[in-house]
């Protein structure tokens, strides 16, 4: 679980790679390509060296698919979040939320945060890790519009939220935008939709309708990589949505920074339980 | 858009001479710090105190870094920019008091360092946010490390730097700001889309 982990902090995902190269490729702005060339050299030499990406490790979500939730599980990750953060290494970056004292591990309320969802194949468990750093996901918005405002003032309010986001995100980002549910669903949603690789789709034509015409006009505004200026400000649009209350229009809107950290691997609940008994390896 | 090797200590004249989008590497002394460094700094002025460390014509680098110890000696492994927007309420003071040349860090600052930035002849740089391993392998010795207490992300770090880059003038010594070109522009076309199918 530990290499799950460590596959996240060091590597950008295949997608991403390929969207960042194309975004090098063609890109005209100096600056932009500067910026861009910086940035897959670094990639490069993290690959190389098994080094972290950013120190800016983040914080750690898993999104479990299993039988159902399970303390078992739940230490499994606990453990091997505490091993990554001295074997990888991760920067201790989770503090008491008042007195803001440091774990120094990771370890926290809450943290690891797991959320469960059901399991695709009955005996096997889907874990997927997103290392979220602080600089995108401050940037994040949830935004309660009025029902009769339209599909319109949800993009003005997406593409408005990106320009005034500028560079602190690190763009070109991943945006996710979750539509509809309660307040805690359109952003659970949002931060979710990060998770649906670079040239996917949303099933349902109107909706990837909408990611099409987002990226077109966050593109548009040419806020460019670091919101220096340039050609790419997102790599990628994703919106997932809920039903929602006939009186309500929720819209939250995460970023994922360009190097948008997430791994996923699949193992038995076999594997699992070798791993509930031993203490170090495999752990 | 032209392309300069500095080093510090920085003099008025060098940043003087910096215009939006030169692309410059830094060698010599700076100084990693973030948020509570910077509350911390401004805490001791007002207890009429002095940081134990210099400033003056230094880099303030915005960054927590992901380091190793090694028995007495810390390695770098990354440490890219942290978002510099937070320290806006305490940068124009510090650059005031404690003479500092340049700020580096990611998605620039506000009016109130901007203007700092052309009263005292400073100027902020932009490094690309993530390029973490590429900017560690310019950190050639973490020579202290300061105010622990905090947590390692928030201490301040005293590195030497060599070919430090790139760095990218975004706000310069004579109130131009990069960042706000970009947003304007940004703006303008933002009010003339037109939205929905």
């Amino acid at each position: 679980m530990v290499d799950l982990i460590r596959r996240a902090a060091t590597g950008v995902p295949a997608d991403v790679m390929s969207a960042l190269e194309n975004a090098y490729r063609s890109e005209n702005d100096e600056v932009a390509r500067v910026t861009l060339c910086a940035i897959l050299k670094s990639v490069e030499i993290s690959r190389k060296e098994g080094l972290p990406l950013c120190q800016d490790t983040g914080s750690i979500t898993f999104y479990v698919k299993s039988q159902g939730p399970s303390r078992s599980i739940e230490e499994v990750l606990s453990r091997a979040t505490a091993r990554a953060t001295t074997e990888v290494p991760l920067r201790p970056n989770m503090v008491e939320p008042l007195t803001g004292e440091n774990s120094g591990n990771n370890l926290g309320a809450l943290s690891p945060f797991v959320i469960w969802e059901p399991a695709d194949n009955p005996g096997s468990i889907q874990l997927t890790v997103l290392l979220k750093g602080a600089g995108s996901d401050n940037l994040t918005a949830l935004v309660m519009l009025n029902p009769t405002d339209g599909v319109e003032v949800i993009e003005r309010f997406v593409v408005n939220r990106i320009v005034d986001a500028g560079g602190k995100p690190c763009p070109p980002t991943v945006v996710g935008v979750g539509i509809g549910g309660s307040s805690d669903i359109a952003t659970f949603l949002s931060k979710k939709a990060l998770l649906r690789p670079i040239g996917s789709r949303n099933p349902d034509t109107a909706t990837s309708n909408l990611e099409r015409r987002l990226l077109e006009a966050i593109n548009s505004t040419g806020i460019g990589p670091m919101g220096l200026g340039g050609r790419w400000t997102s790599l990628w649009v994703n919106v997932e949505c809920a039903h929602r209350h006939t009186a309500s229009l929720p819209v939250g809107v995460s970023m994922g920074c360009w190097a948008m950290r997430r791994a996923t691997t699949v193992i038995s609940e076999s594997e699992l339980s070798g791993m509930e008994i031993s203490t170090g390896e495999g752990v | 858009m032209a392309s300069l090797a500095l080093r510090t200590p920085l003099s008025e004249e060098d940043v003087r001479n910096l215009k939006l989008r030169d692309i410059v590497d830094l060698s010599g002394q700076i100084i990693a710090a973030r948020d509570k460094a910077h509350q911390r700094l401004l805490e001791l002025v007002a207890g009429g105190k002095s940081p134990p460390f210099e400033l003056e014509g230094l880099a303030i680098y915005h960054c927590g870094p992901l380091g190793r110890r090694i028995e007495d000696r810390w390695e770098i492994l990354a440490a890219g920019p942290t978002t510099s927007a937070r320290m806006e309420r305490f940068e124009p003071e510090i650059i005031r008091r404690f003479g500092v040349r340049m700020i580096i860090g990611k998605g620039g600052m506000g009016p109130l360092t901007a203007r700092t930035l052309r009263e005292t002849g400073a100027a902020y740089c932009a490094i690309p946010g993530g390029a973490s391993a590429l900017i560690a392998k310019s950190i050639r010795k973490v020579k202290a490390v300061d105010w622990t207490d905090h947590g390692i992300p928030e201490a301040v770090w005293h590195l030497e730097v060599k070919k430090m880059g790139p760095l990218i003038v975004a706000m310069d010594a004579h109130g131009n700001s990069l960042y706000n070109e970009v947003t304007r522009r940004a703006k303008g076309i933002l009010s003339s889309l037109s939205f929905g199918s």
